[in-house]
């Protein structure tokens, strides 16, 4: 009998579940190696050399150089790992977390101010609330959408 | 003999401490927060104890995908702040109490919660920033810290009620440690956050300070939320809260005792991406 899975239908949310975190093994472990200031500045120098060092596959590998934290996540990433190539970029976990919604750093830091993304509507997938997939991407990313 | 004398309560956020590191505390944005821990800090010099266990989760610092234990108690001498990302944040190093760690390791163990014991661990902002936000700055921390950490990062993580259980074998392994001590314990994390998604900057006021009321005034009941519920109302990373319910399950008035008097509540948003609560919790 599979797993019960009951996380599966919320809007704009990975579960780092067993699952993921096979698929993300060695992106997230790249990502623990950046805890090291030598491994910091390598990666820094010759960001698709030291990449290459590191068993992943060649789709991680084009998420972590877009920097689209989004796209690390579906391949595996865990966000506590992924937080290490913001750090190694000088970037607050506001500026990172912020990122994945589409709106500018103004933008987010202003919703939190404001109290936050409201629960309402982005429990369940297929509510209406600012979170879910049609919605996406979301503030100035969203109004340039076409453009 | 050992006595538990209270319990505290704390998010965590990395934020806060880089705000005391960087001397940002007086800033406009950061001012209504500390403001929040002015007593708190207070309180903690007149209830100075002997040693803290600090349930705290390890943010993919100590523990990457190599290992992953759902328990985990530091029984070593030390702890050394690690470099996160940004460099280690300069706080004082943290000193361990071996002897109670290892007593509540055995203790705990033969009533059959399977801890992992770390004898070299280096600990992240889920340790520190507690510390920094009761005790301020101090050249060195004032007493010995058994850090406890907790997987909350893969799921599944333990259940609510599993850390409720667990808090209670806690008080009865600290109950028969012969020293003559006071032991406070802390749970931390939370409250309600998201930090990935199209969902980041989840928030939810309402469904933390509930949390808060049920935490104090029946702990038991609130052991029995299931997981999705805090990922559903509190985000995905608000799971963290079911740490709180490790300390709370160690309090007296679980095993029949009085109930606790709060000495100090409250409740902030934002941190950077999190909601922020407090509680003191004295027993009586």
């Amino acid at each position: 009998m599979a797993l019960d899975k009951p996380y599966l239908d919320i809007p704009g949310t990975i579960i780092f579940d067993a699952e993921q975190s096979r698929k993300g093994y060695w992106l997230n472990q790249f990502c623990m190696s950046l805890m090291k200031a030598d491994n910091r500045a390598r990666f820094k120098a010759d960001e698709r050399a030291y990449l290459d060092e590191w068993p992943m596959t060649e789709e991680q590998k084009q998420a972590v150089l877009a920097r689209d934290l989004n796209w690390c996540m579906r391949t595996g990433g865990n966000i506590y790992f992924l937080a290490k190539i913001g750090a190694t970029d000088g970037l607050s976990f506001q500026q990172m977390a912020g990122s994945m919604t589409g709106m500018t750093e103004e933008e987010y830091r202003d919703m939190m101010i404001k109290g936050g993304r409201s629960p309402e509507g982005n429990r369940y997938l297929g509510e209406d609330g600012d979170a879910q997939p049609q919605h996406q991407p979301q503030g100035a990313a969203g109004k340039n959408k076409g453009a | 003999m050992a006595k538990i004398s209270a319990s505290v309560y704390t998010s965590h956020v990395p934020a806060i401490g880089a705000a005391i590191d960087l001397k940002k505390t007086g800033e406009a944005y950061w001012q209504p927060l500390f403001a929040g821990y002015e007593y708190s800090k207070e309180w903690m010099k007149e209830n100075t104890p002997d040693v803290i266990f600090l349930v705290y989760n390890d943010h993919a610092t100590a523990f990457s995908l190599d290992m992953i234990p759902t328990f985990a108690i530091g029984t070593a001498a030390e702890f050394i702040p690690a470099d996160e990302g940004y460099g280690p944040r300069p706080v004082p190093k943290v000193i361990g109490h071996p002897e109670l760690a290892s007593h509540i390791a055995q203790s705990v163990i033969q009533d059959d919660f399977d801890l992992t014991i770390v004898n070299k661990m280096e600990v992240d902002h889920g340790l520190t920033v507690p510390l920094s936000l009761m005790f301020g700055e101090p050249d060195a921390w004032p007493c010995k810290v058994i850090p406890f950490a907790v997987n909350v990062v893969q799921y599944p993580v333990p259940s609510g009620r599993r850390c409720f259980q667990l808090g209670q074998a806690i008080r009865k392994a600290v109950a028969c440690f012969d020293d003559d001590i006071k032991v406070q314990i802390w749970g931390t994390g939370g409250m309600s956050h998201q930090l990935q998604g199209a969902r980041a900057g989840l928030l939810n006021r309402e469904w933390d300070n509930a949390f808060l009321d049920r935490l104090i005034a029946d702990p038991a009941g609130l052991s029995e939320v299931p997981h999705i519920d805090y990922v559903r109302e509190a985000g995905s990373e608000g799971i963290e809260l079911v740490m709180w319910l490790i300390a709370r399950g160690a309090m007296s008035d679980i095993q029949g005792g009085p109930a606790p008097t709060v000495k100090h509540r409250f409740y902030h948003i934002p941190a950077s991406n999190t909601a922020v609560g407090h509680l003191i919790l004295e027993n009586n």
